[in-house]
């Protein structure tokens, strides 16, 4: 098997790599290059210290282990070794360019589920972490339209380290991709939960453009988020309604607060 | 349903009826199940409560609805299990009927639950979980109780309110795909939290000093177990506030940049109940600025004085940190500087346990050298 070192091995459908994800509740990995992996110089760090096994999980993950000699405990060992180094590569692969673009072609094909929030209208989500050292906290989705974090709905992605994508990798993603961030309110070209709301709010409604990022300021996006507002037999509450003011004076705040950022930017320019 | 020949009777003599087959309920198999028992069973309807036969009963509760829907009266006959009259020929088919009785069921439903008995049902089934929990990290699975967005029928399905953060959700599986919304309704939601303000969290949240934070602060009462709303028809529970902060290496991501935060609003908290007071009714501040009071500032200032200390800690990103979040103001550059030297210190230093320290040691590599975004082309 010695020869499969070269990397250039084809036999791509039986790659450590690709059975691991086409493994049930490996959806969010993406495929990292073997040739990121056959760099060590991606690997800085990470070595025996860190992973148990290293390098027997290594070339498990390179398809280069002979483990016809191993014995079932061993075995087992390494492959363990293998997804938790196979984690820690990925966090670092997928804030690179090839990795960000391999993210998002799965952020395109939802595959990391959708925006529970009603208002979100089925948002695409993104997975986080919220710690960038294993064990600590499980996988979470953020949802890029109402800027929060969710946790995954099945119990299979539920369980998942977070640090396998780290706390970094979504704002990178949107800070390399500014024109897929999408816009805050309702998306043009509906489902019909949106022609719903339509239904629901006709007359209330302002004119949603699409996303407006791209050339154009994101300054005043928040306006055009959509909240729950609590009625009672029509009226609001109380309550409710007094945080949802305060809530709305702190968004104008911050939109002047842009506003006049991008004014004095524009004077300097001139 | 039940095989007793029962003709129309007033509801006084139906409810007789209902003793009586529930009391001879061994003697026919299918009698042990009422259609409310049975409709309440199938999947996906475990949002429903069981509504007591004699408010349907009632005629008075069922004002108007006779117009909504189709063949009431055996409708109302399956949901009541009276047996169907003879001249029951003229329906052409036993699940028209099925899915008028489930409409009539569920829209008596919406108006139940608002009632006492139906909102102290309801709130045995929230407090036992069934409604599930909000999808939210930082709302804690805080349960969820179940709305509608509209009190007509066939226009959005049901949603799920979340005491905490104030928001909708959409159920988890599809099975509740099915539930019409208009069967809780718009107002049954902020009716029960008003019913029982002691499970809705309240409007403001203290954030504490990070270094007097128990671990566990934000699941504990705000100053002491002596947690008091001063509006007494307001959410009594205290609000689980925390607020996610993109970050970047551990750094925030700044609101000037185009692909910064802009929603944090949403989900935010004043400080303390009387700054709630600080917004007029068009949501503009009452002194006139633009960007918050002046409290507000001083506040923003002593967080940056603690912004070195939070940069060693951003390994550790858990409650003691996160608990202060109410920063508006971008940090600035020397402070960053700053943090990033105590950063990769604290990355070097043991922490006794060996894979920790180890994985630290790995984080530190990372942000000094390879794996950046310029890694691998």
């Amino acid at each position: 098997m010695d020869d499969l070192s070269t990397g250039s091995e084809s036999d791509y459908s039986n790659s450590w790599i690709s059975w691991f994800l086409s493994t049930k509740g490996n959806e969010y990995f993406a495929e990292v290059d073997e040739d990121y992996i056959l760099d060590r110089f991606n690997l800085t760090g990470l070595n025996g210290e860190v992973v148990q096994e290293y390098s027997r999980a290594l070339n498990l993950i390179t398809d280069n282990l002979d483990d016809e000699s191993l014995d079932d405990d061993v075995r087992e060992s390494v492959e363990t070794s293998a997804r938790f180094l196979y984690g820690l590569i990925h966090a670092r692969f997928i804030v690179t360019s090839r990795g960000l673009g391999k993210m998002l072609e799965k952020y395109r094909k939802a595959d990391f589920g959708r925006c529970p929030r009603v208002y979100c209208y089925s948002q695409p989500l993104l997975p986080v972490g919220l710690s960038d050292i294993p064990y600590q906290k499980a996988v979470k989705l953020y949802c890029p339209r109402c800027e929060d974090i969710y946790s995954p709905k099945s119990n299979r992605h539920g369980t998942i380290d977070g640090a396998y994508f780290g706390t970094t990798f979504p704002h990178m993603l949107f800070m390399v991709y500014p024109q897929m961030i999408p816009g805050k309110g309702q998306p043009v070209g509906s489902s019909s939960v949106a022609d719903v709301n339509r239904s629901l709010m006709a007359g209330q409604q302002r004119g949603e453009g699409p996303s407006a990022v791209g050339s154009v300021s994101t300054s005043a996006v928040a306006v055009k988020a959509e909240r729950y507002g609590p009625r009672i037999f029509g009226f609001k509450v109380n309550e409710d309604a007094k945080l949802a003011r305060w809530r709305t004076a702190r968004r104008d705040g911050q939109i002047a607060r842009l506003e006049a950022l991008e004014r004095e930017q524009g004077q300097t320019n001139m | 349903m039940s095989h007793l020949a029962a003709p129309e009777l007033d509801p006084d003599e139906l409810e007789e009826e209902a003793f009586d087959s529930s009391s001879q309920a061994s003697s026919t198999q299918t009698s042990t199940l009422t259609w409310i028992n049975w409709y309440t069973s199938l999947p996906g309807h475990d949002y429903f409560c069981e509504v007591h036969e004699e408010f349907i009963e009632d005629d008075f509760n069922l004002t108007g609805l006779q117009a909504m829907v189709p063949f009431w009266k055996e409708a109302l006959e399956m949901v009541l299990d009276v047996e169907p009259e003879e001249d029951s020929s003229k329906i052409p088919d036993v699940s028209i009927v099925e899915s008028s009785a489930e409409l009539l069921y569920g829209l008596v439903h919406q108006r139940f639950i608002l009632t006492k008995t139906g909102l102290s049902c309801m709130v045995e089934k929230y407090e036992a979980g069934h409604f599930g929990a909000c999808p939210r990290v930082f709302c804690h699975a805080t349960p969820v109780l179940p709305c509608g967005r509209a009190d007509m029928p066939g226009i959005d399905t049901v949603k799920l309110y979340c005491p905490n953060c104030g928001d909708i959700y959409t159920p988890p599986s599809s099975k509740y795909s099915g539930v019409d919304g208009a069967f809780f309704g718009t107002t049954f939601a902020p009716l029960f939290f008003q019913t029982y303000p002691e499970l809705h969290a309240a409007p403001f949240f203290a954030t504490n000093p990070p270094s007097t934070a128990p671990a566990h602060s934000s699941s504990m009462p705000v100053g002491g177990p002596t947690f008091t709303n001063p509006d007494p028809h307001g959410g009594q529970k205290p609000a689980l506030g925390r607020v996610y902060v993109p970050r970047i290496y551990g750094f925030k991501v700044s609101e000037r940049a185009r692909s910064g935060p802009r929603m944090k609003w949403m989900r935010e908290r004043p400080e303390r109940w009387d700054e709630l007071d600080n917004v007029d009714w068009k949501g503009r501040w009452k002194d006139g600025s633009t960007t918050g009071d002046k409290g507000m500032e001083d506040e923003d200032e002593d967080m940056q004085q603690g912004e070195v200390k939070r940069g060693a800690l951003f390994d550790d990103e858990d409650e003691a940190e996160e608990d202060e979040e109410e920063e508006e103001e971008e940090e600035d550059a020397p402070t960053q500087a700053a943090a990033t030297t105590t950063m990769a210190g604290s990355a070097n230093e043991s922490r006794g346990g060996g894979a920790v320290h180890a994985v630290k040691t790995s984080v530190g590599a990372g942000l000094s050298g390879p794996p950046g975004p310029t890694g691998r082309r």
